[in-house]
């Protein structure tokens, strides 16, 4: 019973160390007066008001910066989808000249460092004449090895019956795909859209990189350069982290089973 | 993790060769082309976004490139004045003593691993709770922290709560505690991330052996040590060379709360090679700089593989 209770506490610790800085940062942007910064800190429930959300949501460009991160991140999750399970589908169901050179040329590229690609991708979007558009921040980012091999995983598990019955039936290779795979695949698919959506969601280096023009930042780059002008409006930017952080814990908290799951495979690749 | 080996399609293959002898389901040439159509796009991209960029960013680095002028060779030029570079040793530095952070962060996420891994009323939202700085973007993170760190902030509080410090420190404005202070960042950051790496790990260990152990007398300790850690050791590995390799290249903790400083302080490789590309448009010397971090990821990821194997782990 005791050690229950030790067991509970030391969890209860660790819990308010993890969420402090959050809760903290919840009850600076809740309130509109006294000092910010003290010793001990104002953790008091007194006078609370939504008045630093209306605020930084009117006078900061906050709901375009959330507008531009709808639409990366919905333009981005889309495209993955798309992309990844065309090219895990071959992967996983066909034989083919040359499978196993594409394979380990997919698997090769983990170890590659990514940071030689922010230098030389900045270079090629110039080319492209990309730079300082949307397509910019998603494209580098659509081709998810992560993503073809959680769903090569996903078509390795159908059994092959359902491909022959379907192919008895005078079906072709884009049909079985799409009606017959697909649809199976559809748990990987989500836990795939839920790690893109936060990696889009979270993502600022690339964007401060690319785009040049701060009205096409998305939220968490966009909070960066807020800070950075308005640094002395600590409360309005405690709400902004608010606004934020919450739609990705939302989505975390509803989605945990397919997250943890598609967290550990991709650890594991 | 113990990685099933996966169904060999060849195995399950037998029906679909009778159904179809002329082989459009083997390695026929119309298979081999539709095969290609479904690959495509997803080729095209790591084409141009992932393998180009190693391969032009090894030529880049023989060039003075300013993104403006017509790019210039200068042969080995950049590494040489690399050798030379002041800032380039403070980085490199810097980038090494962050691989302090990783023996820290292992040893807490075991920890807490263990901690959660037992069949107690609510501790899927404990878990939950530990996770959400992970999910939690850099930007955010950088900002609460540096308000924590504040010397009027959260952190001053505790410390001279619990009188371990006489007056408040300006964490991140300190020429040797600054790096320590990001560490803590990090780890608390990532402390939920490998975690949940511990807790598959743990959780493919059967029971069977640590009760045996608990049955022939083994305190609890004991068992943690000499039985839970070396059936963990794959996973241990693992977690620790990836979270090396991340130190090596830390970059946004850095970039999101001191930039590099005070005084160079916390400036590591990565942030210089930012600096270099982005800020100077020097992307000559900076793909030179990004050569070497690559070559030290890359020894560390060839020691990742090895470990790997011999960790008896499945590679995919």
């Amino acid at each position: 019973m005791t050690r229950k209770f030790v067991v509970y506490l030391i969890l209860i610790g660790l819990a308010i160390f993890t969420a402090f800085p959050f809760l903290w940062t919840i009850v600076v942007s809740l309130k509109t007066r006294g000092p910010i910064f003290s010793i001990p800190p104002d953790l008091s429930l007194s006078g609370l008001s939504i008045a630093n959300y209306t605020g930084v949501w009117k006078t900061l460009p906050l709901p375009r910066y959330a507008l531009n991160s709808l639409y990366i991140a919905a333009m981005g999750v889309s495209l993955t989808l798309v992309i990844c399970s065309l090219a895990a589908y071959p992967l996983a169901r066909m034989q083919f000249w040359g499978k196993n050179v594409v394979f380990y040329a997919i698997v090769g590229t983990l170890i590659l460092p990514e940071h030689i690609g922010l230098i030389v991708n900045f270079i090629t979007m110039m080319r492209f004449r990309l730079v300082d558009t949307y397509a910019s921040v998603y494209l580098p980012s659509i081709a998810s090895i992560f993503g073809i091999f959680l769903l090569r995983q996903a078509y390795l598990s159908i059994p092959q019956e359902l491909e022959d019955a379907a192919r008895i039936d005078g079906a072709g290779d884009l049909t079985i795909w799409w009606r017959i795979m697909l649809p199976l695949t559809v748990p990987a698919l989500a836990t795939l859209a839920i790690f893109q959506f936060v990696a889009f969601w979270n993502s600022f280096l690339w964007p401060v990189i690319i785009l040049k023009t701060p009205d096409k930042y998305p939220l968490a780059a966009g909070l960066l350069y807020l800070r950075g002008l308005f640094a002395y409006n600590t409360r309005y930017i405690a709400a902004g982290i608010v606004i934020a952080t919450l739609p990705v814990i939302v989505v975390f908290l509803f989605t945990q089973r397919y997250f943890m799951r598609g967290l550990i495979a991709g650890a594991i690749k | 993790m113990p990685v099933r080996p996966a169904p060999k399609p060849s195995a399950a293959r037998g029906l679909g060769h009778a159904l179809n002898p002329s082989g459009a389901r083997g390695s026929g040439r119309r298979t081999t082309l539709v095969a290609y159509l479904f690959l495509l796009p997803a080729l095209a991209l790591l084409a141009i976004f992932t393998f180009y960029p190693v391969i032009f960013g090894t030529v880049l680095s023989l060039f003075e490139y300013d993104v403006i002028n017509p790019p210039r060779y200068v042969g080995l030029q950049q590494f040489q004045r690399l050798l030379s570079d002041r800032y380039f040793w403070i980085a490199l530095t810097n980038s090494a003593k962050y691989v302090l952070v990783v023996p820290v962060i292992q040893l807490c996420s075991i920890l807490l691993a263990v901690l959660v891994n037992r069949p107690l009323r609510g501790v899927g939202a404990f878990r939950a709770a530990y996770y959400i700085p992970v999910i939690t973007s850099w930007p955010v993170v950088g900002i609460m922290w540096t308000w924590m760190y504040d010397q009027q902030g959260v952190v001053n509080w505790v410390l001279r709560g619990l009188d371990l410090v006489a007056r408040p420190i300006s964490w991140l404005n300190h020429p040797t505690i600054t790096l320590y202070a990001v560490m803590f960042v990090t780890l608390w950051k990532g402390l939920g991330w490998y975690m949940v790496i511990y807790l598959s790990g743990l959780q493919a260990i059967p029971v069977e052996y640590e009760e045996a152990a608990m049955i022939d007398g083994a305190s609890r300790s004991r068992v943690f040590w000499h039985v839970t850690i070396p059936l963990l050791r794959p996973y241990v590995l693992l977690a620790s060379l990836l979270s090396t390799m991340a130190a090596v290249k830390v970059f946004e903790e850095i970039y999101v709360m001191t930039r590099g400083g005070p005084f160079f302080s916390t400036y590591t490789m990565f942030m210089y090679i930012f600096d270099k590309a982005f800020e100077e448009l020097n992307m000559g010397y900076a793909a030179a700089l990004a050569l070497v971090l690559a070559a030290i990821l890359l020894v560390l990821s060839a020691i990742n593989f090895r470990v790997f194997r011999r960790g008896g782990l499945e590679w995919y």
